[in-house]
């Protein structure tokens, strides 16, 4: 960049967010093409892959974050209207819902409890600190409302955002293997167990499956987003009491 | 305009919401209770109105593409992640595969147990 009209052409790139924004667009265009191509193999989930084209390129651009997250956050913010949204799949299903409002009921306390419990349990077993701890702690839930929580509870909410988007590609990776090799092929309890665990992320590999399953991750994401958010922080007094 | 309808009808919840939360001074984030409001508003009406129907599958059709810029920050914390990457990694992994298996079985359990107890007879249901 010696030429001093590209380098102009830099500095105003650099200090507007039309690159961040454009730039996680194309990224994530090709990262799902890539995906398409490979037959929706899970391994090539279109988040990771443009995660780490992403990644690859502010630090190949010597970019910091902030002046990336000024375009990105166009695209960070619509996860509010998006969580808004879920209420359309929800109330499609309600009639199926009904019927089983009780075992999604059970299964959505005992998965929120069970997803807290053991992320805190494991991060002090293998020594983690305990902001590490509370920033996984809500990990499971969507993002905006994980990282609501992780600031409550004493964790560090940007923190808690990244581990929710692994969790989440962990889930999506994971999952529908998982649930072949222990022979579970209820997609009702397919959905709610991916929405429970892996948030919306989950839910875009569910829909994938099968338009039920989709659902049902949707309405186990939506309904769990609420749930952790009325449970973690009690959990963790509960939790601070033993200790 | 259905689709400008629809994304303006979005956010009017969640501001609504975001402000009834602050008002109240509960711990549920502003969306969520929004979602809650629209999806109490669908039941209601009794049908999701097409510009509300069109918007919100423009945005759950790529709800992943959402979560990019989220995942981008690990590079504002790289350092930290390596300093306790151990307990992290195990952490996350085998929290999210127990989380998976154990609310799996307990959905399946107790939708058999519910159908056992409900239909009796012959009753194989709608499935």
């Amino acid at each position: 960049m010696n030429d001093p009209g590209l380098k102009d052409i830099w500095v105003y790139l650099a200090a507007s967010p039309l690159l961040g924004l454009t730039i996680t667009l194309v990224a994530y265009g090709l990262a799902y093409r890539l995906y398409l191509r490979t037959n929706s193999n899970p391994l090539a989930n279109p988040v990771v892959t443009s995660v780490a084209l992403l990644i690859g390129l502010l630090l190949l651009t010597g970019t910091p974050y902030e002046d990336y997250f000024e375009g990105g956050q166009f695209v960070h913010f619509l996860l509010g209207p998006a969580t808004v949204a879920l209420a359309v799949p929800l109330y499609q299903q309600f009639s199926r819902l009904r019927q089983l409002w009780l075992p999604v009921t059970i299964s959505l306390i005992a998965g929120v409890v069970i997803a807290a419990g053991s992320s805190i349990g494991l991060a002090w077993l293998f020594g983690g600190s305990t902001e590490i701890q509370m920033s996984l702690a809500p990990k499971s839930a969507t993002a905006p409302v994980a990282m609501g929580i992780s600031e409550k509870i004493g964790g560090l909410p940007s923190l808690t955002a990244v581990l929710v988007v692994i969790t989440g590609i962990t889930g999506a990776v994971l999952g529908t293997k998982l649930f072949e090799w222990i022979r579970i092929k209820d997609d009702t309890a397919k959905g709610i167990a991916m929405g429970v665990a892996a948030h919306g992320i989950g839910t875009a590999r569910a829909f994938q499956v099968s338009p039920q399953m989709g659902a049902f991750s949707g309405l186990a994401m939506a309904l769990s987003a609420f749930a952790t958010a009325l449970v973690v922080p009690w959990l963790v007094d509960l939790i601070s009491m033993w200790v | 305009m259905q689709f400008l309808n629809g994304i303006t009808l979005l956010l009017v919840y969640q501001l609504v919401g975001e402000i009834a939360v602050r008002l109240a001074g509960v711990p549920i984030p502003g969306p969520v209770l929004g979602m809650v409001m629209l999806f109490l508003t669908l039941w209601l009406r009794g049908a999701v109105p097409d510009s509300v129907g069109e918007a919100s599958t423009a945005l759950l059709s790529h709800l992943s593409l959402l979560f990019v810029p989220a995942g981008v920050g690990m590079m504002a914390h790289f350092s930290r992640i390596a300093d306790e990457w151990v307990p992290i990694t195990l952490a996350l992994l085998l929290s999210t595969i127990i989380t998976m298996v154990a609310t799996a079985f307990i959905m399946q359990l107790t939708t058999r147990w519910l159908q056992r107890t409900t239909a009796p007879e012959g009753g194989k249901g709608n499935e």
